[in-house]
């Protein structure tokens, strides 16, 4: 499990608009990579290209490769669906399907496959993802009951279970905190910490302190001004980009002088 | 045929883009076969739709041309064909005309009450009451009309043939049986004002709430809040929703085939008994006994009835689809 | 009627401002109280023994308070309470037709309603007696086959409305041609079926599938949008979510979006069945009217209640009493089917909406 990623210079676009342009950035494995920049800048949507998602809006399209353990995830026939089997995905609102329940939330993504397993295959996969998830002992006296019943931060983790539970080799989180308090907050963190021991994950924020908290690496990306499609500035040991960035636009925007 | 109104969404015209200005980068990503098959059906769904819609038009048409061409002694009726539909026409537009002259302003009222004066709590189940109206099926409006609002009106109608006889309007001789068009119109009238009402409501309930605020804000009182804030707004949609309420009312067959005694003059007088017929009540009323070509005379002039109310509805429509752009509402 | 309502004013002792704040104003107990007033008199004179004219007296009643208004309050304050004066008045001018119609085919229905009401047919029936079973059984059946077709063509194109062509510029035209086609005159639909059918089967066709043929004609475009406006509802979250799940699009469909919008459907679905369910006008042209019951929607004419309805008083026969009193069972009926629907399609959306969605 768990691998990097080489994304080599990567345009996105929606419909004729290029909204993110020439990205090349190595993600390695078993590490956490986060994403900052302004709003706008392009992160979330080039986060979502990493497993195909951003695909789902209309007229959305790239141009460039990103490599995943050598497989171009973009070539010709590769299945985007397989690609997001491969790569999980947590949003920034905890989305838990409202009409199943916590167990089937969990075990969504071999149920909505129609994949067919054991009950005690099952209740494995349920427990163990949960417990990655750091969930269990909160739920697990209510497995059977409505998923979207828990709070905001217990919504969000269970989300994590689910992405985990299809045992991706990538788990990209898009802003996973935003929506939560501080204290949840806080457990998501730790959370990302000791899930990064099995998988690569790539993470997008807008808390400089988070991205200090919980990235080996940080990616700054920025707008060249309105209109203009987003870059990446630059990336590095997330010490080296805090404590002593290259770009003076990394600079100001770490230290809250804009953006 | 042009671009309806409020069909341009923004993502449109970036598709139209991608395929247009860089056919070369159209990926071939394989599809899964249940994805093309979910998709294909869906589609052909939709275009079965569009099929109906066109047969209506077609199949009203084949089988009409042949009664508008009919010579005068070949048909029932015994005249040429716009002689014949020319006063159900009339009786056609009359009856909606009056029908939402008092209709629209009880639905405005009734919308308004629903939406800003009753208690917040009691908007929802008070809704659902005036919903109830639309609810009722036409035979039972016609059943209803035929025996208790026609009596119940002749009174009335012997009042205003006493004291208002000089307007043409109500010239008389009034009706013993109350079964005139102004009977009719009044359950027409009945049956429109529910879905003219539904829309207001939600026309009044969208408006922004800032609007309103802003108005009480001012030291407006409730009325002058709603000339300021909800009547501007809404106006567009209160044209539309009489729109729709109008092709309800041109269409409605069964009210009117039973509350009316219709002789199919061409008359304002609204209160008499020889009465204008509609093409709906028309056609309701002798298709059963039609044989040859008095068949497809009747089948051409649910034609014109189509075209009409087609036109009608296209039109409110349009105002709704523009008024969506606009809004800026969702 | 006596005030309940003693608030003390502290009359002295304000400051300017406070005071001039206080602009005069009718005594507070006086509109509530008008209006009370002004019902009861309204209800007793619809209901009780003393006559329609008490309506008039309750209606003189609320009306004293905008002119007392306007004495006491100002023009300004006069013109807001006539308006609610007017906008109330509106509502219960609406009320009256519904009761009216409630009352009547309930008290003129009711007596007739019987077992024999319910399980004969018309068949060699001359003056009293017989029922209104060739007409339900009619009606279930063609109400069926019309939702048969309906349903799914509905469903699929608001599925293609929602998930696949969102935004192009068919689903934009497609939803505006929907729009129009909801208010396609029943009668219309009627002919369009006949007009179809005449085609294969030759002048003068009565066929209870032509029926089902013309109530789809007005039922899809409400599937289309009561189902559209479900699927909109659902957060395009759910969708990412299992998206990013590795779950392909159609399975997305079926298995997250569908059940998230079921309640919502069956809701919108089971208001159209009602709306068409009383439709009288196609079925008059196209399945016309027997007195005997026929299972078989392909075969010849098929009774149905509107129709029934319909003839029952408007062709009463001889002697005209106890086809009218049918006339009256069968609209009773008719409305109890309607109502029930209407209630059973509150009750889903009520009780099976996914709890917490938003």
């Amino acid at each position: 499990m768990a691998k990097s990623i080489d994304v080599s210079d990567l345009d996105i676009y929606y419909g004729d608009f290029l909204a993110v342009e020439g990205v090349t950035i190595p993600i390695a494995a078993r590490s956490v990579t986060a994403f900052i920049g302004p709003s706008g800048c392009g992160k979330s949507t080039f986060l979502r290209s990493l497993n195909r998602m951003h695909e789902v809006i209309r007229g959305a399209r790239v141009d460039g490769k990103v490599l995943i353990d050598g497989q171009d995830l973009y070539a010709d026939d590769m299945d985007p669906v397989n690609v997001r089997r491969l790569i999980g995905m947590v949003f920034q609102r905890p989305n838990p399907f409202p009409t199943m329940s916590i167990a089937e939330n969990v075990l969504a993504g071999q149920r909505l496959n129609s994949k067919r397993m054991k009950k005690k295959e099952a209740d494995d996969i349920v427990e163990r993802s949960l417990r990655s998830a750091g969930l269990w002992n909160e739920v697990k006296d209510r497995l059977d009951r409505p998923g979207s019943g828990l709070s905001g931060g217990q919504q969000q983790r269970l989300c994590i279970a689910r992405a985990i539970a299809t045992q991706p080799e990538v788990l990209l989180m898009d802003e996973p905190c935003s929506a939560l308090d501080p204290i949840s907050t806080s457990i998501i963190e730790d959370l990302i910490h000791e899930l990064k021991t099995d998988y690569t994950i790539v993470i997008v924020t807008h808390n400089m302190q988070q991205a200090a908290r919980v990235s080996d690496t940080t990616a700054f990306f920025n707008l060249a001004g309105v209109g203009q499609p987003g870059r990446l500035i630059e990336h590095g040991d997330t010490s080296m980009m805090f404590s002593n960035p290259e770009d003076p636009a990394t600079e100001a925007y770490i230290q809250g002088r804009f953006g | 045929m042009g671009c309806p109104p409020g069909t341009t969404a923004p993502s449109e015209r970036l598709t139209i883009v991608t395929s247009t200005q860089s056919p070369e980068r159209r990926r071939t990503t394989p599809t899964r076969p249940g994805d093309r098959i979910f998709r294909g059906t869906s589609l052909a769904a939709a275009l079965l739709i569009l099929a109906t819609l066109a047969g209506v038009a077609v199949f009203l048409t084949a089988e009409g041309i042949p009664g508008i061409l009919a010579s005068p002694d070949e048909v029932k009726h015994g005249t040429g064909f716009v002689d014949y539909v020319a006063p159900l026409v009339f009786g056609t537009l009359l009856a909606a005309i009056l029908a939402l002259t008092m209709a629209v302003p009880l639905a405005i009222g009734v919308a308004l009450f629903i939406s800003h004066y009753a208690p917040r709590k009691l908007a929802a189940p008070l809704g659902y009451v005036i919903d109830l109206l639309a609810a009722v099926p036409s035979v039972v409006y016609g059943v209803w009309g035929i025996s208790f609002l026609a009596p119940a009106l002749v009174p009335l109608y012997r009042w205003l043939e006493d004291n208002l006889g000089f307007v043409p309007l109500f010239a008389g001789p009034a009706s013993a049986t109350g079964r005139t068009i102004l009977t009719a119109s009044i359950v027409l009238a009945v049956m429109v004002l529910p879905v003219i009402t539904a829309i207001c409501r939600e026309i009044f309930l969208q408006t922004p709430r800032l609007h309103e605020e802003a108005a009480l804000a001012l030291g407006a009182t409730r009325w002058e809040m709603a000339r300021l804030a909800i009547f501007p707004y809404a106006r567009s949609g209160i044209i539309s929703a009489s729109m729709l309420g109008l092709g309800r009312a041109l269409g409605e067959t069964m009210a009117v085939a039973m509350v009316l005694s219709a002789s199919g003059v061409v008359t304002f007088n609204l209160i008499s008994s020889t009465n204008p017929s509609t093409i709906a009540a028309n056609i309701a009323l002798t298709f059963n006994e039609a044989t040859g070509l008095t068949v497809n005379a009747l089948i051409a002039s649910g034609l014109v009835l189509f075209v009409i109310t087609f036109g009608v509805n296209f039109a409110a429509r349009a105002i709704v689809d523009r008024r969506k752009d606009f809004s800026g509402a969702n | 009627m006596t005030s309940t309502l003693q608030t003390p004013r502290p009359e002295s002792g304000a400051s300017p401002i406070a005071s001039s704040l206080r602009g005069r104003q009718l005594p507070r107990w006086v509109p509530p109280a008008l209006t009370a007033a002004a019902v009861l008199l309204a209800l007793v004179g619809v209901f009780g023994p003393v006559g329609a004219w008490l309506v008039l007296v309750g209606w003189c009643v609320a009306a004293v308070i905008p002119i007392w208004s306007l004495a006491v309050e100002g023009s300004r304050k006069a013109m807001d309470r006539l308006v609610t004066l007017l906008v109330s008045t509106a509502f219960a001018i609406t009320l009256f037709p519904l009761g009216s119609i409630l009352a009547t085919v309930v008290s003129r229905g009711a007596p007739v309603l019987s077992s024999e009401f319910f399980t004969y047919s018309m068949r060699n029936i001359v003056g009293e007696g017989g029922g209104i079973y060739h007409a339900l059984m009619g009606t279930l059946l063609i109400t069926a086959a019309a939702a048969a077709i309906s349903i799914p063509i509905g469903l699929f194109t608001a599925i293609y409305l929602i998930e696949y062509g969102d935004g192009t510029r068919l689903a934009g035209w497609i939803r505006f041609l929907v729009d129009v086609m909801t208010g396609i005159p029943s009668i219309v639909a009627g002919l369009f079926a006949y007009a179809l059918f005449v085609i294969f089967f030759g002048p003068g066709v009565r066929m209870g599938v032509g029926g089902a043929v013309a109530l789809s004609v007005l039922m899809i475009p409400v599937v289309v949008r009561s189902c559209e406006e479900m699927l909109k509802l659902v957060p395009n979250e759910l969708r990412e979510a299992s998206y990013a799940l590795g779950v392909p699009k159609w399975r997305t469909i079926v298995k997250v979006v569908l059940p998230t919008a079921l309640a919502g459907i069956v809701t919108g679905v089971t208001l159209a069945i009602a709306r068409v369910i009383g439709e009288t006008a196609p079925l008059l042209v196209i399945a016309g009217l027997t007195d005997s019951v026929n299972f078989n929607l392909f075969d010849g004419r098929m009774a149905t209640l509107p129709v029934f309805t319909y003839f029952s008083i408007i062709v009463p026969g001889v002697p005209p009493g106890p086809s009218i009193e049918r006339a009256w069972g069968a609209a009773l009926v008719l409305l109890i089917i309607v109502m029930l629907l209407n209630l059973a399609a509150r009750l889903v959306s009520y009780f099976f909406s996914p709890k917490g969605e938003r």
